[in-house]
């Protein structure tokens, strides 16, 4: 145990009264190797404890987005990761992209190897902040599978909703798009309305308007990749590479969370 | 400075000298993350972490580090912990670290665990130090499990996500809400200064120590 260490105090000096000379006790020399050693131990500690953790950081984001897809999808036989590229659906990330990068898509099929319909990323401004959803998508029928929202900050108990309401998520599954919000019970039993959340409007809003932007940007591709398959009798044997685990694969997830959409930034209440 | 014991230097951060509910230091992630008692719970375990291992550090290496460049190198080795403290929660908790959000980060800035340092760890040795962290990171485990108690029972009628009251139980929002963070401490301050000017009265023995009585009979 050592004795108490008295630190520098700071005497009170009057008006008018000179300045004294201070020499610093410490040398600069001494003051910066001291915070420059520091930082360096700092940093190797901090890049040790990265270098364990990123891997099972990335393996859960995959994860998550796996078994978000199997959901909306309605449990897949198995899945193949598509990109967008321009205007068109590739097998193979985009030359000099990162893949954790690149926008995609994920094709998910039956134990026949027939295409069931795209799991698609988007993202969006919500209420609070950045809504991010997973939705499964038919382009033959224009049908919306299913939607999972991934992540959101919205009010508790009003605004996140869109996460447990499963009247609200139910109401996406067999929806045509463009979906059309209207106000709980007052549908007219058309096919491209979803009732929202009484008391989450804006965020069941954004919801909605996510799923639209997203339909709007890809859709064309993913209906023509579908009609391309169809017409070259199923996926080819290079392309249909069974991944209905290769998302969990160490990088698959960490920057799927983030490929979508981007809307405009900032709350719109 | 009075000298103390190390058993003084373990139990004065816990009841005597509570970080939040006495000295009202920390009150940030107290009021931001108590919502329920599971992030409660993550929030004191990884800054009782952070408080620990700076403690530690700093008690040791303070021969080393220079009056001058004294806070910026307590900053560091605080940063340094929080960060480890982040990576590992979002490794291990993926679900808690999302929730708890931008608050780990800013355990960086909790007054608690600089103030520790400070005050504490850089005039004395590391035995002495671990145990001042040791009881100080009680005392906010203990607020923080006040806090999320009340807020999760309240608000959402349960305790640890398991449902309390049936249900048909319709939960008192304000509680899950950031005024209900307010709320709840405000109730906490209001009873403990209850509680500590009742023990000052006389014939009322003070729990847990006894201090009060202590020096009427002394007087």
């Amino acid at each position: 145990m050592s004795e108490e260490r008295k630190l520098p105090t700071v005497e009170p000096r009057l008006q008018g009264e000179p300045e004294a000379a201070q020499e610093p006790s410490v040398p600069a020399w001494r003051l910066w190797s001291t915070l420059a050693i520091a930082g360096a131990l700092a940093g190797f500690a901090i890049v040790f404890v990265y270098q364990w953790a990123n891997p099972k950081i990335v393996a859960h984001q995959a994860m998550v987005i796996h078994s978000a897809a199997q959901e909306v999808l309605k449990q897949p036989d198995h899945m193949q990761t598509l990109y967008v590229e321009g205007d068109h659906l590739s097998p193979q990330a985009p030359a000099g992209v990162d893949t954790l990068q690149a926008d995609r898509v994920f094709l998910g099929y039956d134990g026949n190897d027939r295409p069931i319909g795209f799991a698609v990323l988007g993202e969006e401004p919500g209420f609070q902040d950045i809504i991010q959803l997973i939705f499964g998508y038919d382009p033959r029928t224009k049908q919306v599978l299913g939607m999972s929202v991934l992540d959101s900050k919205e009010t508790p108990g009003l605004g996140d909703r869109i996460t447990s309401d499963s009247a609200f998520i139910k109401g996406f599954a067999g929806a045509l798009g463009p979906i059309k919000g209207v106000k709980e019970g007052s549908g007219t039993g058309d096919k491209h309305e979803v009732d929202m959340i009484t008391g989450a409007t804006i965020s069941s809003t954004a919801v909605i308007r996510i799923i639209n932007d997203r339909i709007e940007a890809v859709g064309p591709m993913l209906e023509a990749y579908m009609s391309q398959q169809a017409a070259s009798g199923g996926p080819e044997p290079a392309q249909a590479g069974r991944q209905s685990g290769a998302l969990t694969s160490s990088r698959a997830g960490l920057r799927l969370l983030r490929s979508g959409s981007k809307g405009s930034k900032g709350g719109d209440r | 400075m009075k000298e103390t014991t190390p058993r003084e230097d373990l139990v004065r951060g816990i009841w005597k000298e509570n970080p939040v509910l006495i000295q009202l230091l920390g009150l940030c992630p107290s009021l931001a993350v108590t919502n329920t008692v599971e992030n409660a719970i993550a929030m004191a375990a990884a800054t009782f972490f952070v408080l620990v291992g700076s403690s530690t550090l700093v008690s040791s290496l303070k021969s080393l580090i220079p009056n001058e460049v004294r806070i910026s190198a307590y900053i560091l080795i605080i940063a340094t912990f929080v960060t480890m403290a982040d990576f590992f929660l979002n490794a291990v908790a993926p679900d808690i670290h999302k929730a708890l959000g931008a608050f780990i980060p800013l355990i960086v800035v909790n007054c608690i665990i600089l103030g520790r340092q400070e005050a504490f760890a850089a005039k004395h040795g590391v035995g002495r130090s671990i145990l001042d962290a040791v009881g100080t990171g009680i005392g906010f485990t203990i607020a923080m499990l006040l806090m999320g108690t009340m807020r999760e029972v309240l608000g959402s009628g349960s305790f640890l996500g398991h449902p309390l009251f049936g249900p048909h139980y319709q939960g008192w929002l304000v509680f899950v809400l950031p005024p209900g963070g307010f709320f709840a401490i405000g109730f906490y301050l209001l009873f403990f200064s209850w509680w500590r000017k009742r023990g000052e009265q006389p014939g009322i023995r003070q729990w847990p120590h006894g201090v009060a009585a202590q020096k009427r009979r002394i007087a």
